[in-house]
């Protein structure tokens, strides 16, 4: 059926346009260029969807994850149809933030949003994102902010093309209309009319566990059925697999889940070593991915891993998500006393990433990461001390 | 494929052995190229071949099919290639009530099943059909990979046993190959996938195994292959022959060379 076909192939757009052209008896070995935009090649090409560029690499379609340092350290961006795997820091300070930017750049961008959450009221989350920054006057602001610190050359000659500051310093590919990648204030809120603007859908826990939806028989808890089943739900009805024939949807549905795996969700891989239910949250995983992969969705989680006592477990959850990012912040650590960090706030290690449609990935060749939360940015910067 | 490999596995789609099992493993890195290889491979030899990949889309591995030289939507539309979409069937499981048993049937159960219904689908797949001429030379089961059952709530038992009925059928009847991805949890101490490991390394003819480097990350050797060739059912009176050569992935191909002999290096 040519609406699977399209559907199937939707995680690489350049690459789909050369296996549906292989049905249609032209030889299936075409050279792939690079496509501007405009140009129309053979294949039924995806209409660009705002927020959304493809991969130098392989053609994969990519949507910011908000912070546009971390964008660059993942090989461009988060690729449609794949997961984000946080793991948060021990006190879970850091990792709200990374969230946030993900559903802020999400509203700036348009696309629709799922928010789920077993502690907090999705729609309270909202109201704390960040403010973005686009007025060129606010650049010119936090661009001395964050430069200020570095050394004096190159101090001087970003000064000299300072508006260049803030695009990314490898262009990656043709940039699609609306710019990809935003810088988030941090210290301000994100205006009322723009999230009143946005489509979002907010799953909270308590409110959801009470109701009587048809539940399947599975072996999952129940909040991870509850919350499967409303992801299906807001995917076959958005049409943003492609299945609904009422519905033709050319937007991104950006679903952030938070705190998975922390009691409150009803798992106990937290409590105790061998649980009962040790098998939900990674059957979880496997069928929330069998979902992003047949649709035009991204997702982020943010998963407590340094409180999973069996640590087989944390092996086979990085094991089905794509992307691994783990925060490891100073604070109680005896490295916020050390003056060797007093600059930063914490760790980023980057612990996997993907390697879709290709043999090799974007590796950043720098392994040693580290962040700070200034004012107003979140940055990301390679830790010269160790 | 990759020709380098082929040559250090000293074989060629037209003269491979049957009746093997290859058992691929990766620890610390990631071992899918061994997979891509193994299947272009097959394809090429013209072999009918049944593909449960249970980790990534049809889309994945028919685009790097396509680098590789083999087309996946044409073999699979020529009854060359059977492929078991892993995700589509978990989705269709689990939120809609299906008549037939399907091959993951086991997501639906709350106890540990076994993975009966997937070894019946295996084994429809491969039977030959009996149409006069042969048009495939000979059967492979490829799986990728077996650690996801584990995670799926399998027992490392129920696992085994559906390699063993794979390989009475496959290996043994149908004088076919099968080759199997298992992940090495290293210091993970996850005892299931052990288990898995161990019993397989102990009935498979070839080993790969892709390590990472011991040393951390390098930009131009991305990490060792171990060869093991063993055989399992004769006398342990031959020594298992063991090499071990370090690779670096391209975007095509891989490169295999000699411990510390990288090109970067020299």
């Amino acid at each position: 059926m040519a609406a699977v076909a399209t559907c199937d192939s939707v995680a690489g757009s350049t690459g789909s346009a050369v296996a549906t052209a292989s049905k249609r008896n032209v030889t299936s070995f075409q050279k792939r260029g690079p496509r501007a935009s405009g140009t129309n090649d053979s294949g039924p090409r995806l209409v660009s969807i705002a927020g959304t560029r493809p991969s130098v690499r392989n053609g994969q379609l990519l949507v910011s994850t908000g912070l546009p340092a971390l964008d660059q350290l993942l090989g461009g961006g988060l690729a449609v149809g794949t997961v984000l795997l946080i793991e948060e820091d021990k006190y879970n300070i850091y990792s709200p933030l990374l969230f946030k930017y993900f559903l802020a750049e999400g509203i700036v961008n348009g696309h629709t949003l799922l928010v789920a959450s077993a502690k907090e009221d999705p729609a309270n989350i909202l109201q704390e994102l960040p403010a973005p920054l686009l007025d060129d006057k606010c650049k010119k602001e936090f661009d001395e902010d964050v430069y200020n610190h570095k050394t004096p050359e190159s101090n001087i000659k970003m000064k000299i093309a300072w508006r260049y500051q803030l695009l990314p310093k490898m262009e990656i590919g043709p940039v699609s209309s609306s710019r990809f990648g935003h810088y988030y204030d941090a210290s301000k809120r994100m205006p009322q009319e723009l999230i009143e603007a946005s489509n979002w859908h907010g799953f909270f826990l308590p409110e959801k566990i009470s109701s009587t939806l048809k539940v399947e028989p599975c072996s999952l808890t129940p909040g991870y059925t509850k919350l499967l089943q409303f992801i299906q739900n807001i995917i076959y009805e958005e049409g943003f697999d492609g299945s609904n024939p009422q519905k033709k949807q050319r937007n991104i549905l950006r679903i952030g889940i938070q705190n998975l795996g922390s009691p409150l969700w009803g798992d106990d891989i937290c409590c105790a070593e061998n649980g009962g239910n040790s098998h939900s949250l990674t059957k979880f995983l496997y069928v929330l991915r069998g979902l992003l992969r047949t649709s035009l969705s991204a997702c982020i989680i943010t998963m407590p891993t340094h409180l999973i006592q069996n640590k087989a477990i944390i092996a086979r959850v990085t094991n089905l998500s794509d992307i691994v990012v783990g925060l490891e912040s100073f604070i109680g650590s005896e490295r916020e006393t050390n003056p060797l960090y007093k600059d930063y706030h914490g760790l980023i290690h980057i612990r996997q990433i993907p390697r879709l449609n290709n043999l090799i990935c974007d590796e950043s060749d720098v392994k040693d990461l580290a962040f700070k939360l200034k004012r107003k940015l979140f940055t990301i910067e390679v830790d010269f001390i160790s | 494929m990759f020709v380098e490999l082929n040559n250090l596995l000293n074989t060629t789609p037209d003269r491979a052995e049957q009746g093997k099992l290859t058992l691929l493993c990766d620890a610390k890195t990631d071992g899918s190229f061994l997979v891509h290889h193994f299947l272009s491979f097959y394809l090429k030899a013209n072999c009918k071949v049944c593909f449960v990949a249970l980790i990534q889309s049809f889309s994945h591995y028919s685009i790097v099919g396509q680098k590789l030289g083999v087309s996946l939507t044409m073999a699979r539309e020529r009854g060359q290639l059977v492929f078991l979409e892993g995700l589509k069937s978990a989705v269709d499981v689990v939120f809609q009530a299906q008549k037939e048993p399907q091959p993951l049937q086991f997501l639906r159960e709350a106890n540990a099943g076994n993975l009966k219904p997937l070894f019946e689908f295996v084994r429809e797949a491969l039977k030959p059909v009996d149409s006069g001429e042969a048009r495939w030379t000979y059967p492979v089961l490829l799986v990728d990979d077996l650690s996801v059952l584990l995670s799926l709530g399998m027992g490392a038992v129920a696992v085994l046993d559906f390699i063993h009925y794979c390989r009475a059928t496959v290996c043994w009847e149908l004088k076919g190959n099968m080759v199997v991805l298992v992940h090495d949890s290293g210091d993970a101490e996850d005892e299931e996938n052990d288990i898995l490991l161990n019993g397989l390394s102990h009935q498979s003819h070839l080993i790969l195994r892709a390590e990472g480097l011991a040393t951390g990350f390098c930009r131009d050797v991305h990490g060792q292959l171990r060869i093991l060739w063993r055989r399992p059912s004769q006398s342990t009176a031959q020594r298992d022959q063991s090499f071990t050569y370090q690779y670096k992935i391209q975007d095509k191909s891989v490169s295999f060379f000699a411990k510390g002999m990288s090109p970067a290096v020299l």
